[in-house]
């Protein structure tokens, strides 16, 4: 039995992990996938941790799907909201994560609007920190269950073609999920309007494609990305129709394209916009799988980072 | 180094059989009994048992599964080097069989323990009984005995028991391994 573990005490983006991390987590995933299709879907690994979630930004699958696996693995949690707490009263990020950590927390799940928050944290407290999405800038679990579930349908993730639609700028998705499948082998292009590509994005070595169709035609994957109109702070596009008319995916532009592809969307969807409801609910569409397999991954995220001491 | 061999050649064979004769004994024809290796290196004897209950009962019904226990361990976080887990495949019922839970080596016990645990995770079984190859007797931290055993051996802690199977290092041998400085 291989002895391995990760090389990292945090999980703060998938820049700062290596391919064999990458492997060795999803390696782990699949036999926590097994263990959550059981009867009796617990195990008792994580007995004597305690794990604090701290979502500064709102999210329902993120921090229910943190939540279920650390219940899963039986670690003790507590939960934060920042909107109902002393964070309104004037205090500082890292004097509400110390005292939180005052009460003996292991490992903090934390979910900010600021890019780079997580790693400011990992240098200024004294527990294991994990990314659950940061601003613009990454959400590495959101990559690697995406990438789960890729080698869950393709059998592989090298030398596969994936394609990201929508609204690249704002995403922490996109960014972490072109990191994550390169590391890994795929070829990636990034497909949206002019305004929503981010300038010299090529400089990470994917293509670039302004037209869905032919876009559509080079892929084996395709991943939709919500249009994030909260965080768009001008209008980057005419209207939500039009954008649904030049970038939205429906089924028959599905059924058009010489062969089968896979689609796939981090939710929270908008439908009718970046996706039509019966492409989000054909037989190709692997979203609600997804939602299964984030769970499965948290899980050997946690688990990994929690098996190794200080 | 100290190598002293327990088990090998046709004496590995015979206990194998006998082993296998002492589980028909108390089982029958293994219609409500099920198999179950403890990954990773209880897998390998309960691969062996299976083929030859198979062989002296005339049926390939007999049903095995091999149990990965990591999960289930009670020295997490308190040893160095993190331990890959292992593939569980149990594709059949546990709940009201008779399992028996197969292992190569039984020493602490700590293992049988987090095996009883992740065995419980499939349903209720009627019985379980332990089986193992080598039986380190008077080290036990946990109050565990096996049912049916291969060999008993006195050992040190210090010492080190060792089984290779034909199918994975090409020879049936189990030895006992000492440092000479101890």
């Amino acid at each position: 039995m291989a002895e391995e573990k990760l090389s990292t005490r945090h999980l703060l983006g998938i820049k700062d992990i290596n391919r064999n991390d990458i492997e060795l987590i999803l390696q782990t995933a699949d036999n926590f996938k097994a263990v959550i299709n059981r009867p009796i879907k617990k195990v008792p690994a994580l007995r004597d941790i305690t794990i604090a979630n701290i979502f500064f930004e709102n999210s329902t699958r993120t921090k229910l799907s943190f939540e279920l696996a650390e219940k899963r693995l039986s670690a003790d949690t507590i939960n934060f909201a920042a909107s109902s707490s002393s964070v309104s009263k004037g205090e500082t990020l890292i004097d509400t994560v110390n005292n939180i950590l005052a009460m003996k927390v292991d490992l903090v799940v934390m979910r900010h609007p600021y890019a780079g928050a997580g790693q400011f944290l990992s240098r200024h407290v004294n527990a294991q920190i994990v990314n659950a999405g940061d601003g613009a800038h990454e959400h590495p679990t959101q990559a690697l269950l995406d990438a789960f579930s890729i080698r869950q349908k393709l059998g592989d993730i090298e030398g596969k073609k994936v394609v990201i639609v929508g609204d690249i700028l704002h995403s922490r998705v996109a960014i972490s999920n072109i990191l994550c499948l390169q590391k890994l082998g795929a070829e990636v292009m990034v497909c949206g309007p002019t305004t929503l590509i981010p300038k010299h994005i090529e400089s990470l070595g994917v293509k670039v494609e302004h037209n869905l169709i032919k876009a559509l035609n080079w892929c084996d994957v395709a991943n939709m990305l919500r249009i994030q109109l909260e965080r768009q702070d001008i209008k980057y596009f005419p209207s939500q129709r039009e954008y649904a008319m030049m970038y939205g995916l429906n089924k028959q532009i599905l059924d058009n394209l010489d062969k089968e592809i896979i689609v796939m969307h981090p939710g929270p969807i908008n439908r009718g916009v970046e996706i039509t409801s019966d492409v989000a609910d054909s037989k190709q569409s692997i979203i609600l799988e997804q939602v299964e397999n984030g769970v499965a991954v948290r899980m050997a995220v946690l688990y990994l980072l929690a098996s190794q001491r200080d | 180094m100290q190598k002293r061999t327990l088990l090998d050649g046709q004496k590995f064979q015979i206990t194998i059989k006998r082993l296998c004769h002492q589980l028909i004994e108390n089982h029958n024809d293994f219609s409500n009994t099920v198999l179950i290796g403890i990954q990773p290196r209880g897998s390998y004897f309960a691969d062996r048992v299976q083929n030859e209950l198979s062989q002296i009962l005339k049926k390939t019904t007999i049903k095995k599964g091999n149990l990965d226990i990591t999960f289930f361990r009670d020295d997490f976080r308190r040893k160095d080097g993190m331990l890959a887990a292992n593939a569980n495949t149990i594709d059949f019922i546990i709940e009201g069989m008779n399992v028996i839970l197969i292992d190569d080596v039984l020493w602490t016990g700590r293992t049988i323990r987090s095996a009883m645990d992740a065995l419980l995770a499939y349903g209720r079984p009627a019985r379980v009984e332990l089986m193992v190859l080598i039986d380190r007797r008077f080290s036990r931290h946990l109050p565990i005995e096996p049912d049916y055993i291969g060999q008993q051996v006195d050992s040190l802690n210090s010492q080190h028991v060792k089984v290779s199977w034909k199918e994975t290092e090409g020879e049936d041998k189990v030895i006992l391994i000492s440092e000479s400085n101890k």
